[in-house]
């Protein structure tokens, strides 16, 4: 037994109230489904069941985006910037005021540990609405006109499918924008963490937000096929894997519909010798384990130099065993549950593949919960280029470890990958950083940190991570446009 | 291997790994977040206690002040005896006699500071005459302060010797057996950066420091988190590379029970629990230790009472 042991210190659930079951929201109303069903979504770390929520159908989406073109066409889409600014920043102060509500929420809901959701998901969504409320009434002074000079102008009705890593957190990276710019939305959370979309809509309603302005549709693949095909939709905002978003650029071709995708990730963490070890090793834990590693630009590929690499190890794997594995709620969990089922089969089965190509296992000593979805934090060393473990997307507390010599084999190493959205960057030389962050095709390079996210940053992906940008002006930029008719 | 030069201690001391100070404040602010309560709370304020060495350092000190501090030292809470007793009482060398004087048969170390303490200015004879004079008058633990001058302008061979110089005397002058303990002090508010802060607590383990400690409290800042956590990670890493291992003493700042807990939880998770223990960390504080007995009343009988159910000083 350790000699100072942290006694349970759970947040209340008693500030959030779930519903037994839940409609869809569209129009401005929650509404019980045309032609859907219902199923269950659980907390991942329990099993428990929180609530039943709809599966929205064909009807549903048509009823949802004809709201939305109501909306757009009436006055959402004659309100001054100004307005609309006002009805954003309403929204997120409300989060604000709300946020342990919606902390607690997501938490059950996805398993993310409450520290996490306190003090990142939740803010991060509020300062999202914050910021783009600011540019709603300066999009002309924005540079957004091209050459053309010509206002820009919203595109109209934008569809967006989100994932269930950040939930509350990709809603607000797509729907402030959205809304900044003029546009009017359709929304669907991911299947198994709906219920802080569906508290969001209760927040709408609170900003007296105008009807079909914002519409949110539960439902699993299938919705979000009814959404990204459905002719009346102007753009597409996808987040999420590789594979489905390039069933969606595939679906939307030749059509005038625009999209966004943000998609998977392998990204580099590389670590020099001339590093601060000590901070690059919390770096390295922040960049891989933060939200159990369901993190689309996790420092999942640790690149360490060579003449570094036995004490870099030797320091992470200490620093592992003081994580806190459990209980999502407790305000002392560094680690939480895995969202789904599902998902813990596919890191299981990518670390078996891990061990069967010949990398060395080893895991955090740990207990973990009986019930619920759990995979210890855990790290392969003698990883190779190519093992699958280097080169798949695990999307879990899984870390790939490899070495290097010289900056150009890290470079090397870092771009050899199909994905293309994140990399870090640990040294102390000024100069190096630069260099590398040229040499990168990454869409954001961090130097000496990892995953910060600001709502004044433009994220997103080369190759297949996916195009556009979110955040930013940048951001902006694709929910406007700039042609004469449309 | 040859004599030791300034330039190959520069060169070595040189050669650690930066600190980035984001990263540093940021773990630290990490750390900060954890939340101990009930249980764990109070385990915490008891070992908290146990660990503080009970300060005056004040120009106005008189031998009255000091029995009434070491009085205080013994029997922290009077209307409760389970209260532990406080580590150490820590005042001026000329003070010795009287904390000597007070603490008979107790547990409780004397510790002084010394070698012109606050600032360090004054020649080495004097230090070391400074030093002597409190141990010949009995005190268990020597606080001495480095020369901050020699260290910003590199003469780290310099700091070296005064830190050995210090600890031989320390050596020399063991009356009950052991040598008394040396603390050494950075004053890292003057140090100013955190990769100082690091080049610092290496030099002093390298010239036999028992324990480093931060500050003096007689300059802002004093202890912080982050600072602390270097000097945490310098002994963790010392350890594994000697054997051997060294305390780690913030002073200074340090007033309330949740500045504790989170100094706790840093040790706890940065050095290892091996150093939750008296032996290996202190806290220099005189007005936490009516923190930690209201919060300690608080928790035995479910409410708070007040500033005068505590005694002062």
């Amino acid at each position: 037994m350790a000699k100072f042991e942290y006694a349970p210190a759970p947040e209340s659930r008693a500030v959030v109230t779930i519903r037994p079951s839940y409609g869809l929201f569209i129009g401005g109303e929650f509404v019980e489904s045309v032609d859907g069903s219902m199923f269950k979504t659980i907390s991942p770390s329990s099993e428990e069941v929180l609530a039943e929520v709809t599966e929205a159908g064909e009807a549903d989406v048509e009823a949802a985006v004809r709201a939305a073109r109501t909306a757009f066409d009436g006055s959402w889409g004659r309100l001054p910037g100004a307005e609309r600014g006002k009805y954003l920043f309403r929204i997120a102060r409300i989060l604000q005021e709300r946020a342990r509500e919606f902390a607690v929420l997501e938490s059950l809901d996805n398993g993310k540990p409450i520290r996490e959701s306190r003090d990142v998901d939740i803010p991060l969504a509020a300062a999202h609405f914050f910021y783009h409320a600011g540019w709603a009434d300066k999009l002309e002074h924005a540079g957004l006109s091209g050459g053309s000079g010509r206002p820009p102008k919203p595109l109209g009705v934008v569809g967006q499918v989100i994932p269930w890593n950040f939930p509350l957190l990709m809603l607000s990276w797509k729907i402030a924008p959205a809304l900044a710019a003029g546009n009017t939305v359709v929304l669907k959370p991911a299947e198994t963490t709906p219920l802080t979309a569906l508290l969001f809509a209760e927040v709408c309603q609170q900003a007296d937000l105008p009807g079909g302005v914002v519409n949110i549709l539960t439902g699993a693949g299938q919705t979000g096929r009814h959404l990204v095909e459905h002719p009346g939709v102007d753009k597409i905002a996808f987040t999420g894997s590789t594979l489905v978003g390039k069933a969606i650029a595939g679906s939307i071709a030749g059509t005038r519909k625009r999209a966004t995708l943000e998609l998977g990730g392998k990204a580099a963490n590389i670590v020099f010798d001339d590093a601060a070890i000590d901070e690059a090793v919390e770096g390295i834990v922040n960049g891989i384990f933060f939200n159990q590693g369901h993190v689309c630009c996790a420092g999942s590929r640790l690149l360490v130099q060579e003449n570094v690499a036995d004490d870099v190890i030797m320091r992470l794997k200490r620093r592992l065993q003081t994580l806190r594995v459990g209980d999502p709620l407790d305000k002392n969990t560094d680690v939480g549950a895995i969202n789904s089922a599902a998902q813990l089969a596919r890191i299981r089965d990518l670390a078996q593949i891990g061990e069967a190509e010949g990398a060395t296992r080893w895991s955090a000593p740990c207990v973990l919960p009986e019930r619920g979805f759990w995979f210890a934090p855990t790290v392969f060393t003698d990883v190779s280029q190519s093992h699958r473990i280097a080169q798949d997307e695990i999307f879990g507390p899984v870390l790939s470890v490899l070495t290097f010599r010289t900056p150009q084999e890290a470079v090397a190493k870092a771009n050899n990958t199909p994905y293309g959205l994140s990399a870090g960057i640990w040294t102390e030389k000024g100069s190096r950083i630069l260099w590398m962050a040229d040499q990168l095709r990454a869409g954001v390079v961090w130097a000496n940190t990892f995953n910060r996210f600001d709502p004044t940053s433009p994220f997103g992906g080369y190759k297949e991570s996916g195009y556009g940008r979110e955040g930013g002006r940048h951001g902006l930029e694709a929910y406007v446009t700039t042609e004469a008719t449309r | 291997m040859g004599a030791l030069t300034n330039a190959s201690l520069t060169r070595w001391l040189h050669g650690l790994p930066g600190v980035d100070r984001v990263g540093a404040d940021a773990r630290a602010a990490g750390l900060g977040t954890r939340s101990i309560k009930t249980t764990a709370k109070a385990w915490a304020i008891d070992t908290a206690i146990s660990m503080i060495d009970l300060t005056t350092l004040e120009g106005a000190d008189t031998e009255r002040k000091v029995h009434s501090l070491c009085a205080k030292a013994k029997a922290p809470d009077p209307g409760d005896p389970t209260t532990p007793q406080v580590a150490a009482v820590c005042i001026y060398a000329d003070m010795v006699p009287a904390a000597v004087d007070a603490l008979k048969g107790s547990n409780i170390h004397v510790a002084a500071v010394t070698s012109a303490f606050p600032s360090g200015r004054a020649t080495m004879a004097v230090k070391l005459t400074d030093t002597r004079d409190a141990l010949r008058a009995g005190a268990h633990e020597i606080d001495m302060v480095i020369d901050r001058g020699a260290f910003l302008s590199g003469r780290y061979l310099q700091v070296f010797d005064e830190i050995a110089a210090i600890k031989e005397v320390c050596a020399k002058e063991a009356t009950r057996g052991d040598p008394a303990h040396l603390k050494v002090i950075f004053e890292t508010g003057e140090l100013v950066t955190y990769d100082n802060v690091r080049r610092a607590s290496w030099l002093a383990m390298l010239a036999g420091a028992n324990f480093i400690k931060t500050s003096t409290g007689k300059v802002s800042p004093a202890a912080t988190l982050p600072v602390t956590l270097i000097m945490l990670e310098a002994v963790r890493d010392w350890r594994v590379l000697t054997g051997t291992q060294i305390g780690v003493k913030p002073a200074g700042g340090i007033r309330t029970t949740k500045d504790a807990m989170k100094y706790l939880v840093m040790v706890n998770e940065v050095a290892g629990e091996d150093w939750i223990d008296p032996a290996w960390f202190r806290f220099g504080a005189s007005s936490l230790l009516n923190d930690l007995l209201l919060q300690r009343q608080k928790l035995a009988t479910g409410h708070y009472s007040g500033a005068d159910y505590v005694t002062i000083d």
